[in-house]
């Protein structure tokens, strides 16, 4: 069969709502674009983990620790969900966190970004894991079998992961005048970064008209972002706190909120490796990385011996 | 009132000055793990299926593995792992010369058959 005969079954497929799997014949450019997206995706998940993984030892209560380990846990069978996701396209998990560590893939920017008080793990449930969700619901159905599995299982277990941030914040949001400046201070921090995750304007972004024909997604990053800002102004009510934007504004004609610019200076600075956190984010993943790689051998070396003794009796 | 709030400017902030662009030291293939996949029973009397796959250095590794990642919120009452080089799959090629003949034998499916109304139990 032709080249162009095949991109021709293969867009048929996706039109026809064909999930695409492991083993059928695919565009090197859907291939190249999934691998590129999932890893990105697997990495922002193990990143993700650093700066919650800070404030389990700092939790104000035994409950707040350990539903913070219970989602730091989450955070990184998310990770492996989707390196295995990835890994079903050809490239292996040692490429992945190669290229992670070596600050040549990608990982979601809002990592870059310091949790500075207690709040701060509340504003990035709600906030930066509302965002996310919103994301990750869309791809429950993106044309990739592994990679949409791999979001349907996450998609279980992240509701938690927003519904405690909000908790938390609604604590915050009732207690001492102390504890409610410091809610307002997370919202405000973290407000223009979430809305920063949904990436450039759909008119500057370069992969999504394509993306969209494959059905890798199927949402805009502009819609997207504007269903979050939505929901959050009706839900930062409930906590008696505002959001950090003069320009928020019901537009009766669109039937949304409409909002002021991102700074998308800002924006690109992080995504280039100029964030408050870049360089300690790969410095803390690396050290991880070198300082496991005994732990990696050990039990390499035991199951070999293992394997040696089982055979010998 | 001047409400102070108190920011750690220490553990997640400020500090490293490495990272990025770290040269590498070893190569990453020497402690590799081969990979698994996990089956889970999710109750007593159901087949196990499919849920995922994970890095382990042995079975019993991968099992203990499977437990944390895949049973978390009470997903499964048994688990299988197997090493994923040891399943063979079928050629997506294939699909047509292995499948489709089974189209055109209608009459193996019960709803083949017209009966009477009348009749019960059937």
């Amino acid at each position: 069969m032709q080249l162009h005969d095949l991109e021709k079954k293969f867009q048929e497929k996706i039109d026809k709502e064909i999930k695409i799997e492991p083993k059928d014949w695919m565009p090197e450019a859907y291939r190249k674009t999934n691998v590129r997206q999932i890893s990105q995706h697997a990495h922002s998940e193990i990143v993700g983990m650093l700066p919650e993984g800070n404030w389990i030892s700092r939790a104000p209560s035994l409950k707040r620790k350990a539903i913070l380990i219970a989602k730091v846990q989450d955070e990184a069978g998310h990770g492996l969900y989707l390196y295995s996701a990835a890994e079903t396209l050809g490239t292996s998990r040692e490429q992945m966190i190669d290229d992670l560590h070596s600050g040549k893939a990608k990982y979601s920017s809002i990592f870059n970004y310091p949790t500075l008080t207690w709040a701060d793990m509340g504003a990035v449930g709600w906030l930066v894991d509302g965002a996310a969700i919103l994301n990750q619901v869309m791809l429950c159905r993106t044309s990739y079998g592994p990679y949409a599995r791999a979001m349907v299982r996450i998609c279980k277990e992240e509701s938690f992961h927003q519904r405690q941030g909000f908790e938390s914040l609604l604590v915050l949001s009732r207690g001492t005048p102390e504890q409610k400046a410091m809610c307002q201070d997370a919202i405000n921090r973290w407000w223009w970064p979430s809305l920063m995750m949904f990436g450039p304007k759909d008119s500057e972004s370069t992969n999504s008209d394509q993306s969209m024909k494959w059905k890798i997604k199927r949402k805009t990053n502009d819609e997207l972002r504007q269903s979050f800002v939505n929901m959050a102004v009706e839900q930062v009510k409930l906590l008696g706190m505002t959001l950090p934007d003069p320009d928020l504004k019901w537009n009766e004609a669109t039937k949304n909120y409409d909002f002021g610019e991102i700074n998308w200076e800002e924006f690109w600075a992080v995504v280039k490796g100029n964030g408050p956190c870049n360089k300690q984010r790969l410095a803390a993943r690396n050290k991880a990385h070198k300082e496991g790689a005994w732990v990696r051998e050990a039990a390499l070396a035991y199951a070999a011996k293992k394997a040696a003794r089982e055979k010998a009796a | 009132m001047k409400i102070a709030i108190v920011k750690n400017y220490y553990g997640d902030f400020g500090g490293e000055e490495t990272g990025g662009n770290v040269p590498k030291e070893y190569t990453a293939d020497s402690t590799a793990w081969p990979l698994w996949e996990v089956f889970i029973r999710s109750k007593q009397g159901l087949d196990h299926k499919h849920a995922g796959s994970l890095k382990a250095a042995d079975a019993q590794m991968a099992i203990e593995n499977a437990r944390d990642v895949y049973t978390r919120r009470q997903e499964g009452v048994s688990l299988w792992v197997v090493e994923s080089k040891y399943i063979h799959a079928s050629n997506p090629d294939d699909a047509e010369s292995l499948y489709e003949p089974a189209e055109d034998k209608i009459y193996r499916h019960p709803t083949f058959y017209d009966l009477p109304d009348e009749i019960k139990h059937m």
